[in-house]
């Protein structure tokens, strides 16, 4: 029938239609996952609990760093409505074109109805005035955080800072679940140590409405996760020590590195210029990053860890071990010296003409011959053992990287440097071939010259290994971590594990201990005393091709029981034992004796006062109005203000200079120094005026 | 008996289906306001089934005259809801919508219309008269800003389809549709290469039949031209002149395409009647993540984040779909299409039954008007359709479009119990 039929096809485009929708239907909510991730992001607001990062302790549990809270204003633009903004710019001292820019700024990152940073790190003050006036400021809150914060105002380089982190971090730690706006170690312990330090990140949902407006935990707080605060770390530190280190370092260029030998621990490690941590932290911080980036002497610039110096002299207990183990001299052999090497043609000068300074290794050492060692170094290379130079020398780098020089030894600092032991394909490459160098090409590497370089570290970690005749432990700071778990261990065990140095028997150690601790009596640092402890020594005063010689000493005390050795560089100031030797002597009884004497204070204070900064690095510093970083910078926190308020003085009132400047200046443009921590080469002239002079002279003006 | 058992269906699937729906989704005003209206509507209903049936023959052509007037009416008394003047303030905070009720009296109307013994519905004359007389509620319609009405309105095709509307009438509306669609998705050079592959191929198909008979290859010809006209003038000049900006958008947004309003001259020239911030797709994007977050089972009743959330906008009225969704999931809004469409296809089985054409006419009118409803507001919500303000019939809030759905329903009960009563 007709009409029946019709009815039918009626019934069939309803079913039609109403399997389009259902169709439609299961691809909606069954083929698609993206329409429940979106409703996650819509509904679902993830509140990131922070914990506590961990405290760094020293060996006397003192903290060398904690956390404080800081406090962050927020704001909602949309309820931001109403407010008294003339005294919300007084209070933050902006004007309203900057409270409009900011607020424009808030909504484009985080849109109109959620939180966003108007200002970050409010200094107390602020922060007291804006509690106070809260309620003129609808839709601004507080928002706390944790801070870090240096109560001994020490250690910058190693402890390191934290940073927001940014894209590049966010791509190389994709697995880590970092997020924008979270903070990180960039450099030192934080970031070694930082999946430790930075403790697990809670999370708390939340649903929130179209508005954005949070109607209550998700699933009453079911999948929540608590913040579990970071652990701490147990370092070998001495507060003390590191802060002497730093003081005695001042207005000088270069670095301390002491260390236990007994443990591989560090116990000061300071590299100057240095600068305040707490300057590094919450508001402080963007004024000063810049300031520290761009300054010539590099004050980032971890020179324990990365300055390469060639050892000099420093490194002749090394070339008498390994000439003594190979059997190719016996400690009473001797070398008739009268002050020049010249068994290699070019003669070579040694600081001695009597006869009979080099009879024995002994003598040789105390009175630091370079004829003896570079004839020991000859030997060395030119051992009849292994047919040719190359293979001898191939042997002795062999010696070197055991010795853990021109290698990283693996201290747990992020990047390290190697320093340099020159490869054989060096020289290769420098005199046209293997068969055409011999032992005299590299004469002046048994000095610790030519191309060898080391690290401070290195250094001091060749004294450790002579104190113990024979191991050592790689050098580290976190002897233990809180809680300490498998994985832990497993980070740790290597600090743990005996390094030896090859086998060289104990007698040879003992007479270059004899030899060092004759340097320390009648040789190159007689005048160096600890009281009450014998200890043994060695100067260094290398060559370098940046100007003035650099001063080095390393050493370990006491003699017969060692308990630290250390090693010191200060760039470009002269004789080992002039400068580096003193300052080596101070740290050592500060350690030891846990006090220093009235005679050494003095002696501290003229140390710490000297200023031995290169004339360049000078120059530098007037020609950029930067007059202040020549003040001795005070680790003192009360003082800190003084100095910023010197930095803002010298920006409003520009420094004229005199004539006698500009000259100078004009002189020094001409030989541009390149930005390296080391002095460049072409300017070796004395500074002449200490910086209490310069500063008068600029003042006058 | 019958009766019963098919007023228990709609019972049980509407009452409970309100409450739940709108306890979690509004605020207790609206979920007690419905309450109210339920009960009101039942009052209704009840009134109704006392009433004779020739009440309903006898007060056909009075009450659509009256509907008329109601809607006349609101151009002046209305009341400017979201946009649309079509509402009239009553007392209590109620407000009421006749293009709502003028569904019932056009449905009485058409019925009364064709089941006239002088009329031939296989005329063409009557079918004009029926278009025409379903075509003025629809304009007033348009006039008051109810897109969505109107377009109801067409669904008295399916009761004029059953009367004897030739079947050539839906497939010309059917292609139109497609042509229209095909115009929004494909470049329009490309469509009439394919329009013209399409009329070349039909024509080297049936080039024996046309010989003989070369008036029909002028038919095909023309039927070309006017799918061509149609994509190449008339779409564009639709929708650049006569539809608003975001009836536009709206429309483009279902294809997946972005409208650029500047070609829109009518909104040019009437400075935006509604200018929306959103996109406006957002309606329909929140709705497809409110849907489709619910998964195979749903995330369970009084859950949904996105219901609570309110991310869905007019989740209690018509995007009421999407919160059964969220919360029910694939297999809820299975078992509920599944209802609606035994639901369509026992009224679909009443009206066959029915031996006055009235009562069949009227009865495939409720048809074609809850089919219209819930095909277009389920598919608007999933995004197969351009959003357009029409109630999930029963359960989207409001008190009009219920009371229209009540006493359409009801009205159809009354008649069905009279069945084999012939009325005039």
């Amino acid at each position: 029938m007709y009409n029946s039929n019709r009815s039918r096809i009626i019934q069939i485009i309803i079913g039609v239609i109403f399997t389009l929708i259902i169709l439609q239907l299961i691809s909606l909510q069954i083929f698609s996952s993206k329409y429940v991730l979106a409703a996650n992001n819509n509904a679902i607001f993830r509140r990131i609990i922070y914990p506590d990062r961990g405290i760094i302790f020293d060996r006397k549990k003192r903290a060398l760093l904690e956390n404080t809270i800081s406090y962050d204003l927020v704001v909602i633009p949309n309820e931001a409505k109403g407010v008294d903004t003339a005294t919300l710019c007084a209070i933050l001292k902006i004007d309203k074109k900057e409270y409009a820019k900011r607020m424009v700024e808030v909504i484009i990152k985080n849109t109109r109805v959620k939180l966003g940073i108007f200002e970050p790190f409010l200094s107390t003050e602020v922060y007291a005035q804006i509690t106070e006036n809260l309620y003129r400021f609808p839709g601004f809150s507080l928002s706390e955080r944790s801070i870090r914060n240096y109560p001994y105002n020490t250690a910058a380089h190693v402890l390191g800072y934290v940073a927001e982190v940014d894209i590049n971090f966010l791509k190389k730690h994709e697995a880590d679940g970092y997020e924008m706006g979270d903070y990180a170690g960039m450099t030192g312990l934080e970031k070694q140590y930082e999946s430790i330090l930075m403790g697990q990140r809670g999370v708390k949902r939340f649903l929130r409405d179209n508005k954005g407006k949070i109607q209550g935990p998700f699933e009453k707080g079911e999948f929540d996760t608590t913040a579990i605060a970071g652990r701490n770390l147990y370092t070998s530190m001495d507060v003390e020590v590191q802060q002497l280190a730093e003081k005695l370092l001042q207005h000088k260029i270069g670095s301390v590195v002491a260390i236990n030998p007994k443990s591989g621990s560090i116990i000061a490690m300071a590299s100057s210029p240095g600068y305040n941590p707490n300057l590094l932290t919450g508001n402080q911080r963007r004024k000063t990053i810049g300031r520290l980036l761009t300054d010539t002497a590099r004050p980032i610039y971890n020179r324990a860890i990365k300055g390469q110096y060639p050892p000099g002299s420093t490194f002749k207990p090394l070339g008498a071990l390994i000439a003594l183990d190979e059997g190719l001299i016996t400690p009473s052999f001797g070398y008739n010296c009268f002050g020049l090497y010249t068994a290699c043609g070019d003669p070579r000068k040694c600081e001695h003409h009597n006869a009979g300074h080099a009879g024995n290794l002994q003598l040789a050492l105390a009175n630091s011959c370079n004829s003896y060692f570079l004839q020991v170094f000859r030997m060395a290379i030119d051992n009849p053992k292994y047919h040719n130079a190359k293979l001898g020398y191939l042997k002795w780098k062999e010696y070197m990287n055991s010795f853990g020089l021109g290698r990283k030894l693996g201290i747990d600092l992020p990047s390290e440097n190697r320093a340099n032991i020159p490869d054989t394909a060096q020289y290769n490459k420098d005199f046209g071939g293997a068969k055409y160098w011999n032992s005299c090409f590299m004469l002046t590497l048994g000095i610790g010259q030519d191309r060898m370089t080391a690290t401070p570290l290195q250094l001091a970690n060749t004294m450790a290994f002579i104190a113990n005749d024979g191991y050592y432990y790689t050098p580290h700071f976190v002897d233990s971590v809180e809680e300490e778990d498998d994985y832990d261990k497993e980070l740790l065990l290597k600090y743990r594990t005996k390094q030896e140095v090859t086998k060289i028997p104990k007698e040879y150690y003992d007479v270059i201990k004899e030899g060092m601790h004759d340097v320390t009596i009648i040789g190159t640092a007689a005048f160096i005393k600890v009281p009450g402890h014998e200890f043994c020594a060695k100067t260094g005063t290398a060559q370098n091709p940046h100007g003035k010689n650099h001063s080095m000493f390393v050493c370990f005390a006491p003699k017969d029981n060692p308990k630290i050795a250390v090693a010191v560089v200060v760039e470009n100031a002269g004789f080992g034992s002039t400068w580096a030797g003193p300052i080596a002597g101070l740290i050592m009884e500060k350690y030891l004796n846990d006090t220093l004497t009235k005679e050494s204070k003095t002696k501290m204070d003229y140390l710490a006062n000297v200023d031995l900064m290169p004339a360049n690095i000078k120059e530098w510093y007037i020609r950029n109005n930067k007059t202040e970083m020549l003040i001795p910078l005070n680790y003192n926190n009360d003082e800190l203000s003084d100095i910023w308020d010197m930095e803002m003085l010298s920006e409003t009132a520009p420094i004229k200079l005199n004539v006698d400047t500009l000259k100078k200046i004009d002189t020094f443009q001409k030989n541009k120094p390149p930005a390296s921590p080391i002095p460049p080469k072409q300017n070796n002239k004395e500074s002449i005026l200490t910086p209490i002079e310069k500063k008068k002279k600029v003042n006058s003006q | 008996m019958v009766t019963i058992g098919v007023l228990c269906i709609f019972m049980v699937e509407y009452n409970p289906n309100l409450n739940w729906s709108n306890s979690f989704l509004t605020a207790k005003t609206n979920f007690s306001k419905q309450i109210y209206f339920s009960i009101f509507c039942a009052f209704i209903a009840i009134f109704i089934l006392l009433l004779d049936s020739k009440v309903f023959t006898a007060l056909a052509n009075l009450s659509y005259a009256a509907g008329i007037l109601l809607m006349l009416a609101t151009f002046i008394l209305g009341k400017n809801i979201n946009g649309s003047k079509s509402w009239i303030p009553i007392a209590g905070g109620f407000n009421l919508q006749p293009a709502e009720l003028c569904k019932i009296f056009t449905a009485l109307f058409l019925a009364k219309f064709i089941s006239k013994p002088d009329t031939d519905f296989k005329k063409l004359k009557s079918h004009l008269i029926a278009g025409a007389a379903i075509a003025l509620p629809a304009i007033l319609s348009i006039m008051q800003h109810e897109l969505g009405l109107a377009l109801v309105y067409s669904a008295f095709i399916f009761a004029m389809y059953r009367e004897g509307l030739p079947p050539v009438i839906l497939v010309v509306l059917l292609s139109f549709a497609i042509l229209v669609i095909a115009t929004l998705l494909l470049d329009p050079s490309l469509l009439a290469i394919i329009l013209t592959v399409i009329a070349g191929l039909f024509i080297f198909a049936m080039i024996k039949r046309f010989k003989k008979n070369k008036s029909k290859i002028l038919i095909v010809v023309a039927i070309w031209g006017i799918c061509f006209g149609t994509v190449r003038f008339a779409v564009p000049y639709i929708f650049n002149h006569v539809f608003e900006c975001y009836q536009s958008t709206r429309i483009y947004s279902m294809v997946g395409k972005e409208y650029d309003c500047a070609q829109n001259k009518k909104s040019a020239s009437s400075t935006g009647l509604r200018h929306s911030k959103k996109p406006d797709d957002y309606n329909v994007k929140q709705s497809k993540i409110a849907i489709g977050s619910g998964g195979f089972w749903g995330r369970g009743f009084l859950k949904g984040t996105q219901t609570r959330g309110k991310y869905v906008p007019e989740q209690h009225t018509d995007f009421i779909f999407t919160s059964l969704g969220e919360a029910f999931g694939f297999v809820g809004t299975f078992i509920f299409l599944g209802l609606y469409l035994f639901f369509l296809f026992r009224l679909v089985r009443i009206a066959e039954r029915q031996r006055s054409a009235f009562s069949r006419v009227y009865a495939y009118s409720v048809v074609g008007i809850f089919f219209f409803h819930i095909a277009v507001n389920i598919s608007m919500t999933i995004g197969l359709f351009p959003v357009v303000g029409i109630p999930l019939p029963l359960i989207s809030y409001g008190g009009s479009s219920l009371l229209t759905f009540t006493v359409l329903l009801f009205i159809l009960l009354r008649l069905d119990a009279d069945r084999q009563m012939v009325l005039r």
